[in-house]
């Protein structure tokens, strides 16, 4: 069953207990696996007991479907998706300090205006930029900006939600305690 | 009334029916291990922390009741790292308490280890109790997750302000709800109708049962299954005793040491029926080629057991016990001559059986290993006895040449393959069952690696008999080394060796040693009449080999079989 699909890009989006050790333990399963992770981007849900972690990762799609199963099997995690079979928007955030010689300004801002990145700092000799996008757009713009010299990339890693039609991703809203839906794809275990 | 953490504690291990408890102390746990000596908890004293924690294996595996370890802070923990991750990989349902040091942490204080860093990849979870009020809730948790689902190793880190804080005990919970965790107990309905339909049809089925079975306390589901079916069963190094070994259906152990005919049939079925067993590596040899030619359904609690390694064609989580009496159900409604319509296939088996059957030969002189394993197999049998192994040759040849006829009777470090686990395990069991029979079949090498432990028998008086199969070296290495590089020195032996009787007699129990053929029956029966605990020094043939075998990542088919045996007539042959 192994590698007959080359290693591509998955995201997965996680809903988690918001507790002290339970992303250095997804992060171990990983690991385990030799996979490095790309991004991982974690906050609060609307229900502060609950943490969203979205991370992206390069592997074997059959891997994948085992890294999923295990990441289900931790305790801590409430639901696992990979978005990746899924219909999805995807966004990251930059921040990025770019060379701005006086003669290369107006090209930089004519750049910034076109994926409609912002100037947030600036020195005699640098812009800062935030940008927003998918993984496309980021990348285009840092290609664009490129030649003029990066000082310093900030990323925050992407984050990416399900499309509303699809169930898998409303399901998670649910558990995240958004839109007053109830009821969570791993009910909980009773026992007395 | 406002008590102390520790009180706590014991007041909810008794709770959740705890009442032995095995370990080794320290300053931060010591008001954890200090019950009063009325006190419903017995706590067993052993000489290491990994010994504390096979026992507490051990005494799972025999009763099916989790065992309870309490350790103290730093080397304590790191000690048990090796035994977690044998619980780990074999399933075994343990509780591990450790000591902490006072509630700050990270300031490498003596005997500091972040606990439950360490224990992430080698535990189903870990607790780190935060305040004193909250111990009843994660021991309740802590219990429920070891023993539920597949059942595993839970570590609790109880810091020592913790354990000193005074609070109100306002009594144990009476339930537990954990949203991130809720195993699936019943098979979708669908999938065990589509699985009798299979069954239904299959010509030449097997059953491929493993440890799942025993977990699940279904090995009477599993028997009533075989009844109404009539399919041959095998099972795996795990799920020995599963089936009774008497039975006229049984295989013996498949897999890379198992039975020829055992492995022929997975080769040759039409349909697996595979039932808590997890399609390890040492089973399917290449998975890649295994399972081909025939349909596969797989009954498993967990899901990432399923289409893991082997695509499955009917995959069905839930427990065994519930899975297996609903396709029990749907099985008897089928109408169908099972046994006349196996008739080929049986026939077949036969066949397989007479080419190639489990022998040896013991001829003057020598004891031959599986001889002596043999014996002591056949002569305690009547006493339903609980056999404990080490790993390498022996465990092999005690798996092959098993007898038993109930559950929970047979304790093994599979996965891991831990070294050393016999001692300990034997004792866990015998804490359990001070009055049963309990074995422990090791090797020269592997008893070496928890000897000490004889001190914790003998100073409890738990009369584990131990038969040393002594072939003064570490003979599964030698066996491999003899296939991977004939002509090297072997860096296996010789070596010096300890008197194995002296040993026993310098640790106050009973040494017999046993170096001819003709001494073997009644030395077994000396051992086993004789009270207290026992090492027998069993002096076997260094050279012998453990066949049948598939060579490590080789294909199930390319199995290398025993050699045709020589036609000597003053040898004694067993089949
Ligand atoms: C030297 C050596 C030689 C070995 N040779 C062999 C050999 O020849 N043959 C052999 O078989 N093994 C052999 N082994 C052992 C082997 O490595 C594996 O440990 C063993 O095959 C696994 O057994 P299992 O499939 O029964 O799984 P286990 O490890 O017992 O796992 C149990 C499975 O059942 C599931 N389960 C647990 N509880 C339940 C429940 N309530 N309901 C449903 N499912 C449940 C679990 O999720 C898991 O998938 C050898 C080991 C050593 C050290
Ligand atoms: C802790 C540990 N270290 C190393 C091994 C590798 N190993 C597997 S079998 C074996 C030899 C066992 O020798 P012995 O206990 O004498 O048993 P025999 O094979 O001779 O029956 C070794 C070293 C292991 N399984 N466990």
């Amino acid at each position: 069953m192994k590698g007959q699909i080359p290693p591509r890009r998955h995201i997965l989006t996680l809903l988690v207990e918001n507790q002290v050790g339970v992303l250095a333990r997804i992060a171990g399963l990983i690991a385990a696996k030799g996979y490095n992770i790309d991004s991982v981007s974690v906050g609060e849900t609307m229900d502060a007991s609950v943490s969203r972690i979205t991370l992206v990762v390069h592997g074997d799609d059959w891997v994948m479907e085992q890294v999923v199963k295990q990441l289900n099997r931790l305790i801590e995690v409430i639901k696992v998706v990979d978005l990746t079979e899924e219909e999805f928007i995807e966004r990251e955030m930059i921040l990025v300090r770019v060379n701005a010689d006086p003669p290369n300004r107006a090209e930089i801002l004519r750049i910034a205006d076109i994926f409609r990145a912002k100037v947030v700092d600036l020195t005699h000799r640098t812009y800062t930029l935030e940008a927003t996008g998918d993984e496309d757009k980021i990348h285009a713009l840092l290609e664009l900006l490129r030649p003029f010299g990066i000082k310093e990339l900030v990323r925050t890693g992407l984050i990416a939600i399900g499309r509303a039609s699809k169930t898998p991703s409303t399901k998670l809203e649910r558990v995240a305690g958004g839109d007053g839906e109830e009821g969570a794809k791993k009910s909980p275990a009773v026992a007395t | 009334m406002k008590i102390t953490g520790a009180e706590i504690l014991l007041k909810s291990l008794v709770e959740e029916g705890v009442t032995t408890i095995f370990g080794h102390p320290g300053g931060v746990i010591l008001h954890g291990t200090d019950p009063a000596s009325d006190h419903p908890i017995k706590y067993i004293l052993c000489r290491h922390e990994q010994v504390a924690t096979h026992a507490a294996e051990g005494y799972y595996k025999a009763t099916g009741r989790t065992g309870t370890v309490m350790v103290s802070s730093g080397s304590g923990v790191t000690n048990c790292v090796t035994a977690l991750t044998d619980a780990l990989v074999d399933s075994m349902a343990i509780v591990v308490l450790t000591g902490q040091l006072p509630a700050v942490m990270g300031w490498d204080a003596a005997q500091e280890v972040d606990t439950v860093g360490t224990a992430r990849g080698c535990t189903k979870h870990c607790f780190m109790a935060f305040t004193t009020e909250e111990i009843p809730r994660i021991i309740k948790e802590a219990y429920f997750i070891a023993r539920s689902g597949r059942p595993g190793p839970v570590l609790v880190d109880l810091p020592q302000a913790v354990m000193t804080g005074c609070v109100a005990y306002t009594g144990h919970p009476k339930s537990v709800a954990i949203r991130g965790y809720n195993p699936q107990m019943t098979g979708h309905p669908g999938q065990i109708k589509r699985a009798a339909e299979l069954i239904a049809q299959a010509r030449r089925p097997v059953i491929y049962g493993g440890g799942g079975i025993i977990h699940a306390d279904a090995s009477e589901e599993l028997h009533e299954l075989v009844e109404i079916t009539q399919i041959p069963t095998t099972l795996t190094l795990m799920g020995l005793g599963a089936l009774p070994t008497s039975h006229p259906l049984w295989l013996g152990m498949l897999g890379m040491h198992g039975l020829y005919w055992a492995n022929r049939c997975l080769i040759d079925a039409d349909l697996i029926v595979a039932i808590g067993s997890r399609f390890d590596d040492r089973v399917t040899g290449k998975a890649c080629d295994f399972g081909r030619q025939c349909k596969i359904i797989h009954v498993d609690i967990d899901p990432t057991s399923i289409q893991k390694h082997v695509k499955v064609d009917v995959p069905i989580v839930g427990d065994v016990r519930c899975v297996l009496r609903e396709l029990n159900k749907e099985l008897r409604k089928v109408k169908r001559n099972w046994a006349r319509d196996f008739d080929e296939w049986y026939g077949q088996i036969e066949v397989w059986k007479k080419q190639h059957p489990l022998r040896y030969e013991q001829q003057q002189g020598v004891i031959k290993p599986q001889y002596a394993i043999d014996m002591i197999l056949r002569l305690t049998e009547e006493y339903d006895p609980i056999i404990a192994t080490g790993v390498g040759q022996h465990q092999v040849w005690a798996a092959q040449f098993y007898r038993g006829r109930k559950p929970r009777r047979w304790l093994t470090s599979g996965g891991l393959g831990t070294m050393g686990y016999g001692f300990p395990a034997a004792l866990g069991a015998q804490a359990a069952f001070p009055n049963g029979l309990v074995l422990n079949i090791d090797g020269d090498g592997g008893i070496q690696v928890s000897l000490s432990e004889l001190s914790t028998l003998v100073d409890y008086k738990l009369p584990v008999k131990t038969f040393v199969i002594n072939n003064k070296c570490l003979g599964m290495v030698r066996q491999w080394h003899q296939r991977v590089s004939a002509h090297h020195p072997l860096p296996t032996g010789p070596v010096h060796q300890p008197d194995f009787v002296k040993l026993a007699e310098a640790y106050g129990a009973v040494g017999i040693r046993i170096e001819r053929p003709e001494e073997v029956k009644a030395g077994i029966e000396k051992a086993i009449n004789t009270p207290g605990p026992v090492v027998v020094d069993v002096v076997v043939e260094r050279e012998e080999n453990c066949l049948p075998t598939i060579p490590a990542g080789a294909a199930i088919t390319d199995i290398v079989r025993a050699p045709a045996p020589t036609p000597d007539k003053s040898s004694q042959t067993w089949h």
